[in-house]
């Protein structure tokens, strides 16, 4: 019975509406008191049940919530015949609540059409050798599944037969489809474009990479700010409080009206729900860009980021350098590149990948033997008796090798515009230099400059490279600072410094070697296409890890920041005005102050859908 | 100890948590610690002893303030 009524509270609303429109016409058309009266006391009862059992139930569990302060107004109001105002604040008080449901659902419509990206069904290999549908929660690890064209990937798993392109777009924001074949790896929420495959579950649920990230944003939502703790601490004992003003003002003026006007106005409406819609409505908008934020201590923090500081290789620039400048002194120029060729190929080093990259000539019939790596320096080896040597100008002096003025000149104007050296001599000669350069990514400088703008004061490089490739790279950039040979310890301290001056640091690098700095920073950013390092480590995830989200992420958070406190200055003003008026005026009364307070409920609600909208201006 | 993932329907006035969240509080055998009323996702957490208590008993206690427990999910 309880639940019936609760469940029709927006009927009620409406009867109760019908009510007291004919209670008005036929008192004031038609002049007949008595009909009135008595819709507008139906219209009284049938409201204040619905309140009446919410009341009830919270001061079981012994909760005095704004449910009780009305129906004590409203059986106030009724004790002393004033059918009217029990009947509009009954209305009012329900049709509120109406108002809310629809527009708050409207808030948390961008987080909802993320969650509802996530699988719900998998074709599972049963015990009768044959495909059947079966729920999501029903898929276990290494379960065997089958995925058909248009259908979503249901877990994180392996190809076991069949092909097909993935659109992986909601794990990497990358909406090109990838080609899957056996053995390449498949992702929870993404879509099967074409073809068939097979998969074996190897993570399900809650542990695949999609749900990690409707997992955070979830929680996100919901994690409170220290604002927001105490806003929920103050709300506690503020109702509680009123009711007891609300006692003391009957007990030493003896006036019922004025009593249960202090309830009424005292509802705390506005103030509790302002900051959480903010926050729900902008972490939307993140998540709609693929930006997730995590929970309003973060948002809270990156919006007053002083300092950004960032990674260079991977983050400023692609991260994959290219051979961009040759100098032979060779009397047998294809044969040395072959050499050179042969031994990069032992090595996984990011330079050694370029130059087997560069060079096309194949010789697979060179054998490299006695291949010797000299940390932080290079490569030394023999082929055909031929001893090479491969490295920076450091490897060549502690090997005694001569470099003549020609090449110094040489290798300081590579030095000069910031590429990597890789010296080759064959039998303790120098017969090739090349300078390996890596490119700064495309996005990169417009995206700076508009960081600069939103007010970020200082923009650092710190890198693991040669200062004079650093310098390079923040000369280009318009950063503010720039230093070379860091090693992540040194990063991390660096940062740390920066925190004692009292600043508020964002660190922007890959998930993996940066992990420290990462953690140490106020707001971590790794930039890893939605890898399970990027989600984890990081305080903000961009989704498909493009620079312009930075600036949106940064835009979001300061209008997130700033829309909470317009919300809770609002909620403030609207007690304040009350009381005031109450004071110093004679026509403000129950209904009055239930339309104000209900109206300033609605204006901090669609304040914070603005969130929704959000757009960085160019 | 499990973890129980209830669902809520939409949740809309703040005073709803408090109330919730006394409601599970006040169970027997439940973390009261571990109790975690999510106000914008609608969802209640809560870890819980399996052998005190069963998870349709926790949702019988929300159901019975007047709020639709819509899925239950254990851990």
């Amino acid at each position: 019975m309880q639940r019936l009524i609760l469940r029709h509270k927006n009927e009620i609303s409406f009867v109760s509406l019908f009510l007291i429109v004919s209670a008005f016409i036929s008192h004031y058309l038609f002049n007949n008191v008595l009909i009135a009266e008595i819709a507008l006391i139906i219209a009284s009862i049938i409201g204040i049940i619905p309140i009446a059992i919410q009341a009830y139930q919270s001061l079981r569990v012994k909760v005095v919530s704004i449910d009780v302060l009305v129906t004590i107004a409203v059986i106030g109001a009724f004790l002393i015949k004033n059918f009217e105002e029990s009947a509009i604040v009954t209305f009012l008080f329900l049709f509120g609540s109406y108002l809310e449901q629809r527009t708050l659902n409207k808030t948390r419509s961008a987080i909802k059409e993320l969650t509802e990206m996530a699988p719900d069904v998998a074709y599972k290999l049963m015990a009768d050798n044959e495909f059947h549908e079966v729920d999501i929660d029903d898929v276990d690890i290494n379960d065997t599944l089958l995925v058909r064209t248009g259908a979503k990937v249901p877990v994180d798993g392996k190809v076991i037969s069949g092909n097909g392109y993935i659109n992986e777009a909601s794990i990497t924001g990358e909406s090109v489809p990838v080609k899957k074949e056996i053995n390449s790896y498949v992702y929870a929420g993404t879509i099967l474009e074409n073809g068939t495959i097979e998969i074996i579950a190897e993570k399900v649920g809650e542990d695949t990479t999609f749900g990690k990230i409707i997992e955070l944003v979830e929680e996100a939502q919901d994690s409170k700010s220290q604002t927001e703790k105490f806003i929920d601490r103050f709300s506690k004992y503020y109702t509680p409080l009123v009711l007891l003003i609300g006692i003391i003002v009957y007990l030493i003026w003896r006036d019922i009206e004025l009593a249960i006007t202090v309830l009424v106005l005292g509802c705390p409406g506005a103030l509790v729900i302002g900051v959480p819609v903010s926050n729900v409505a902008g972490i939307g908008n993140g998540a709609r860009h693929g930006i997730l934020l995590k929970g309003s201590e973060v948002i809270n923090d990156f919006s007053k980021v002083d300092v950004f500081v960032f990674d260079k290789t991977g983050t400023l620039t692609v991260g994959s350098p290219v051979v961009s400048s040759v100098k032979s002194y060779s009397n047998n120029y294809d044969k040395h590149l072959s050499y050179l060729k042969a031994v990069e190929k032992e090595s996984d080093h990011p330079l050694a990948k370029a130059i087997v990259n560069y060079i096309d000539n194949d010789n697979n019939n060179l054998k490299v033997e006695d291949t010797k790596v000299v940390k932080g320096g290079g490569i030394t080896a023999s082929i055909n008796k031929d001893r090479i040597v491969v490295g920076n100008i450091k490897l060549m002096e502690s090997e005694k090798i001569e470099i003549t003025n020609d090449m110094f000149s040489y290798i300081k104007h590579l030095e000069s515009e910031g590429s990597s050296l890789v010296i080759t001599a064959v039998n303790e000669k120098i017969v090739i230099i090349m300078g390996i350069k890596d490119q700064i990514r495309s996005d990169v400088k417009e995206e700076i400059t508009r960081l600069k703008r939103l007010g970020v004061k200082e923009l650092i490089v710190l890198s693991g490279d040669n200062q004079a490739s650093v310098d390079v790279v923040s000369k280009e950039l318009g950063l503010t600072k720039a230093y070379g040979n860091m090693l992540p310890e040194d990063k991390q301290a660096y940062i740390k410094d920066l925190q004692e001056q009292g600043l508020k640091v964002a660190f922007v690098g890959d998930g993996v070697n940066d992990a420290p700095s990462l953690a140490t920073a106020n707001i971590g950013i790794a930039m890893g296409s939605g890898t399970d390092v990027a989600i984890e480590t990081s305080d903000v995830v961009l989704i498909d890890s493009k620079f312009s989200k930075l600036n949106h992420a940064l835009g979001l958070t300061k209008s997130i920041v700033r829309n909470m406190w317009q919300n809770i200055i609002i909620a403030l003003l609207v007690v304040a005005i009350l009381i005031i008026s109450l004071l110093t005026s004679d026509w403000m009364n129950m209904s009055i102050g239930m339309l104000v307070h209900e109206g300033s409920i609605l204006v901090v609600i669609i304040n914070g859908m603005r969130l929704l909208k959000y757009k960085l201006r160019k | 100890m499990k973890k129980a993932t209830l669902s809520l329907e939409t949740l809309t006035c703040p005073s709803c948590l408090q109330k919730i969240n006394n409601a599970v509080k006040g169970l027997e055998g439940i973390d009261k610690d571990s109790v975690n009323v999510m106000f914008n996702s609608s969802k209640v957490k809560v870890d819980f002893d399996e052998t005190k208590i069963s998870v349709d008993d926790i949702a019988n206690s929300i159901d019975k303030l007047g709020y639709e427990v819509k899925k239950v999910q254990v851990k």
